[in-house]
C-alpha cells in the first residue's frame, strides 16, 4: 500500500496519528512525518486514520504491500 | 448478509450520514440505500464555513463531500415524521419512505435569538447559505456584531476580521471558549481577539436589539449599547429531533438516546432493533463517565459524526466488529492558531499546565478529575496531544471508551 499526505491541506489535526501511530507522527517542529509505505501496519488502520482526516489529506492506494 | 435489512433509509446528509452510508456499502451492503436531506445543495463539510469560506480564502463548493456511489440521493426533502410500527419515513412532500433500517443523522441546528429580532441584519450561522448571507454582509465592510463567545463565534471573529471588517464580541462568559477549552486557553483567545482588533465585550450580555426593519445596534446588560448593522448570534446548537417526536423514542438534552452500538433507545431505555443515530442528532452514552456525570451526552464535534458511523454501520449490517471508538475530538482555528482538544476538557476538577507560551502561541494543557486524566488541549502544539489522548484511553479502560 502507497500513503500520500497533501501537506497544502494538512492542518495538524493529528487525527491520523491517533489512528495510526505506527506510520503517523510529529516531529519537534510540529511537522507531520509518515512512512509513505508501511510494512507492519494493518490496512484496515491506515483506512481509519484517512477516514478520520477532517481536511481528506491522507489518500491510500492498493492493498498490502 | 442473510437476514439483514434489504432497503436502508439515511435521513441526514451530513457528515454523519454521509460517513454512515459509506461504512454501509465498505460492509458489503448491497441493498437499495437511500439518503434523504433537507438541503437543496449537494452534500458538504460544515467546519470550512466559519473558517476559510467565510473569509473567501475558499470557494464554497470546496466543502462538497463526496457522495458514495450505489446511493439515491433525495434532496430538498424533510423528513416530517417517523412511523415506527409501520416502519416508515414520511417526507414534506406527503411521501413515505419504508425502511428496513434506518439512520437518523439529522444533525442540529443553530440554537435561535430566545425574543424578538428586527427581521434583516440578524443572522446565525449552520448552513452554506447562512454562510453566504455572513460573507455578501461582510463583503459591504459592515461592522459585524459576534453574540457568544464559544468557539462558533470566535471563529467568526476572527473570519471577519481577517475580511476587514470591524468586529465586536460579545460573550457572556468572563472569558472566551473556557467552557469548552478551559481558562487558560480562553485568556489566550481572549488575547488573540484583543490583539486583531475585536472590541471584546466578556461578562456581559445581550438584552435587546435596536432597529425597527434592520437592526442598527444591541443594548448590553450593563446599560451599554453597541452598533452594528449586522449581527450574528452563535449561542449553541440543538440536535433536530422534531421530526421523531411522538416516535417514541428516548432523548436526552434534545438528542437522541442510543447505545454503544448506538442503537436508537426507546422511551424506556429498551434498545430499537433496527434504527441507529449517529452525529449530532445523537445522546449517546457518556465516553467517560465519572460519579456524577449524566449517562448520556449529546456532543456536536465533527470527529464524533465519523468516528461512530461504522459502529453504526456494524450493527445494522453485521460484519467484522467495527474499530475502537476513540474519546471525542474537535479543533478550532482562529487569527491562525490551531487549538486541538481531545476528551473533554470541560469536566476538569483540575488541570496540569505542561506549557503556556502566549508570546508564542504555545499551549499544553491536560484536564483530571477524579484522578483520571479526562482531556488535554493544545494550541500549535498538536504534536503533544497523542500522548494525553493514550492517558485517557489507559485510565478509563477500552471497555469504557469502545463501543
Ligand atoms: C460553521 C460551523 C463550523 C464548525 N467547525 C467545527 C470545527 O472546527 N471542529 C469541529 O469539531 N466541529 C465543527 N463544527 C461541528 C461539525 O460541523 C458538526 O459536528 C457536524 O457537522 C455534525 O455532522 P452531522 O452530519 O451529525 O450533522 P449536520 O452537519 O448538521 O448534518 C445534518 C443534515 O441533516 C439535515 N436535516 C435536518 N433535519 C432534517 C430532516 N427532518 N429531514 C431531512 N434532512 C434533515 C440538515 O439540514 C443537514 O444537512 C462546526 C459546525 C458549524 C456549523
Ligand atoms: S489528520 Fe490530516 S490534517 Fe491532521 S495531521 Fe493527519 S494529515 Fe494532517
Amino acid at each position: 500500500m502507497r500513503i500520500h499526505v497533501d501537506r497544502t491541506r494538512c492542518a495538524n489535526h493529528g487525527q491520523c496519528v491517533f489512528a495510526a501511530p505506527g506510520v503517523f507522527s510529529f516531529d519537534d517542529d510540529e511537522n507531520l512525518v509518515y512512512d509513505p509505505a508501511p510494512e507492519a501496519t494493518p490496512a484496515a488502520e491506515v483506512a481509519r486514520a484517512a477516514a478520520a482526516c477532517p481536511v481528506r489529506a491522507v489518500t491510500v492506494e492498493g492493498g498490502p504491500a | 448478509m442473510s437476514g439483514g435489512p434489504s432497503s436502508i433509509v439515511v435521513v441526514g446528509a451530513g457528515i454523519a450520514g454521509l460517513r454512515t452510508a459509506t461504512a454501509l456499502r465498505d460492509r458489503g451492503f448491497a441493498g437499495r440505500l437511500v439518503l434523504i436531506g433537507n438541503e437543496p445543495h449537494a452534500p458538504y463539510d460544515r467546519p470550512p464555513l466559519s473558517k476559510e469560506v467565510l473569509t473567501g480564502r475558499l470557494a464554497p463548493e470546496a466543502a462538497a463531500l463526496p457522495v458514495p456511489a450505489d446511493v439515491e440521493v433525495r434532496s430538498g426533502r424533510a423528513a416530517v415524521r417517523l412511523d415506527r410500527a409501520a416502519r416508515r419515513v414520511l417526507l414534506d412532500d406527503g411521501s413515505a419512505q419504508s425502511y428496513e433500517g434506518l439512520v437518523i443523522a439529522t444533525g442540529a441546528t443553530a440554537v435561535p435569538w430566545p425574543g424578538p429580532t428586527p427581521a434583516q441584519g440578524v443572522l446565525t450561522l449552520r448552513g452554506l447559505d447562512d454562510a453566504a448571507r455572513l460573507r455578501a454582509a461582510l463583503a459591504e465592510g459592515d461592522p459585524l456584531l459576534v453574540v457568544g463567545g464559544g468557539f462558533l463565534g470566535c471563529e467568526i471573529a476572527s473570519a471577519a476580521r481577517e475580511a476587514g471588517a470591524p468586529v465586536a464580541l460579545v460573550c457572556r462568559d468572563r472569558l472566551p471558549m473556557r467552557r469548552t477549552v478551559g481558562a487558560e486557553v480562553g485568556a489566550l483567545v481572549a488575547r488573540l481577539q484583543t490583539e486583531a482588533g475585536v472590541s471584546l465585550r466578556t461578562g456581559v450580555t445581550v438584552t435587546g436589539f435596536s432597529g425597527s426593519r434592520r437592526v442598527t445596534g444591541v443594548e448590553l446588560s450593563d446599560g451599554t449599547r453597541i452598533r452594528a448593522r449586522t449581527v450574528v448570534t452563535a449561542l449553541g446548537a440543538r440536535p433536530a429531533t422534531d421530526w421523531t417526536r411522538g416516535s417514541g423514542l428516548g432523548t436526552h438534552s434534545g438528542g437522541l438516546r442510543c447505545d454503544h452500538r448506538r442503537r436508537a433507545l426507546d422511551e424506556e431505555g429498551r434498545p430499537v432493533e433496527g434504527i441507529v443515530v449517529v452525529g449530532d442528532a445523537a445522546a449517546a452514552p457518556h465516553p467517560l463517565p465519572y460519579p456524577g456525570a449524566p449517562s448520556h451526552l449529546v456532543i456536536g464535534h465533527w470527529s464524533g459524526a465519523v468516528d461512530h458511523a461504522d459502529t453504526a454501520a456494524a450493527t445494522l449490517v453485521g460484519g467484522p466488529p467495527p474499530g475502537p471508538v476513540p474519546p471525542p475530538s474537535f479543533w478550532s482555528d482562529q487569527y491562525g492558531v490551531r487549538v486541538r482538544a481531545v476528551g473533554l476538557p470541560g469536566a476538569a476538577d483540575r488541570v496540569e499546565v505542561h506549557e503556556y507560551d502566549p508570546e508564542r502561541r504555545r499551549v499544553e494543557i491536560s484536564q483530571h478529575r477524579d484522578g483520571r486524566t479526562v482531556g488535554a488541549v493544545t494550541v500549535n502544539r498538536t504534536s503533544r496531544l497523542a500522548a494525553h489522548r493514550a492517558r485517557i484511553v489507559a485510565e478509563h479502560g477500552e471497555g469504557v471508551v469502545v463501543g
